[in-house]
């Protein structure tokens, strides 16, 4: 048994306990069991989702489906968390998670992660529609027990294969407003499907060490840095046309399927650069910046896009 | 021979804490009972029909 952060302790693969005294667990530990980071980026795509949807939601039944959405993530991201918090105590930038610091014990944030899910998967139902409701349960399913619990510690396609849940969120906006789903939210799904992988890859060769040292098989792990530039490069020219394809397809103005040419273009460049430079501080710097941009890219395509269809059109 | 049980005596630290929880879950609570009537006005009759 080893000690680990400030209290919790780890037994073979799992975090077995927090010391055994009355929690000082604060509010602020439990919004970092919800990963408010990943969070805002799933409201926000399931925003644009949700407003570019035809019809006329009531503002308050919108804020409804999004406050659902919002806390459902939270919801995966604490038993995320939960599950993970042994191979996130080995590695630096997750050594900090309210678990591994021995802040909130296991079974806390394991009962706060369901507690969560079931609000907000039941009041989204009640309240919005059930569609919604089983879209999002199906998400956080698939989050954290096909992703965290199966896929992540098995497979080097974890993130591609589980990117599936991050790409769920507009989705389930659109069948918030609609109460169906069509064609277009089917779209804004694929360009987060395929913009996931050349994210996460550009993080993990920056971090290739720490994964390895948490024995997870992240593609630069298992095939090496090199194959997954190679990768990179693959889904960041895949990403070009999906990108588009709203605009290619009709569902979009010129304004937006020139920005998403332009920003998909940008994103091969960064991910040629990733590829071409290999050694050193220049291809860690490459990383760093295809990981950064990718993040503008995603936010710039789908407030482009409210844009186009609440604005320009 | 003392058969008392032993109460666990909660430190400031931890008193301060649990103060904090507790106040979180209230507001939670009043958010959502907030909600339930805010979309029940919203909706009006129309509460009643929950289609798939």
């Amino acid at each position: 048994m080893s000690s680990i952060g400030e209290g919790a302790r780890v037994t073979g693969n799992r975090v077995a306990a927090v010391a055994c005294e009355p929690s000082i667990a604060s509010v602020s530990d439990y919004v970092a069991l919800m990963k408010p980071r990943v969070m805002s980026l799933v409201v926000f795509t399931a925003l644009v989702s949700v407003m570019i949807a035809p019809g006329h939601i009531h503002p308050m039944i919108g804020f409804t489906a999004l406050l659902c959405i919002a806390v459902g993530a939270g919801a995966a991201g604490a038993l995320n968390m939960w599950y993970d918090a042994d191979i996130d105590a080995l590695m630096k930038r997750t050594s900090g998670r309210p678990i591994p610091r021995g802040r909130i014990a296991p079974g806390e944030a394991f009962a706060f992660g369901i507690v969560l899910a079931a609000f907000a998967v039941g009041v989204l139902g009640v309240l919005v529609n059930w569609l919604a409701a089983a879209l999002l349960a199906f998400t956080i399913f698939f989050y954290v027990v096909v992703y965290t619990a199966w896929l992540k510690r098995v497979t080097p396609q974890n993130i591609v294969i589980g990117g599936a849940a991050g790409s769920l969120p507009p989705v389930i906006g659109w069948a918030a407003a609609t109460g169906g789903i069509s064609v277009e939210p089917c779209l804004l799904f694929l360009i987060i499907f395929f913009w996931t992988p050349p994210h996460f890859w550009a993080l993990s060769l920056v971090r290739v060490d720490e994964y390895a040292r948490a024995r997870l098989p992240m593609l630069p792990v298992v095939a090496g840095a090199e194959e997954t530039r190679r990768q990179i490069l693959r889904y960041s020219v895949v990403l070009v046309p999906i990108g588009a394809a709203p605009w290619l397809l009709g569902y979009a103005q010129a304004v937006y399927g020139i920005t998403a040419l332009i920003a998909g273009v940008l994103m091969v460049m960064f991910a040629w650069h990733v590829r071409r430079k290999r050694d050193g501080e220049l291809a860690e710097r490459a990383a760093h910046h295809l990981f950064a941009f990718s993040i503008l890219y995603l936010f710039v395509l789908f407030a482009v896009l409210l844009i186009d269809a609440r604005i320009v059109s | 021979m003392d058969e008392r049980p032993q109460r666990i005596v909660l430190s400031e630290e931890q008193k301060r804490s649990r103060r904090a929880r507790s106040i979180a879950i209230a507001l939670a609570l009043g958010v959502l009972v907030l909600l339930f009537y805010v979309v029940t006005l919203v909706k009006g009759p129309a509460v009643l029909n929950r289609p798939l």
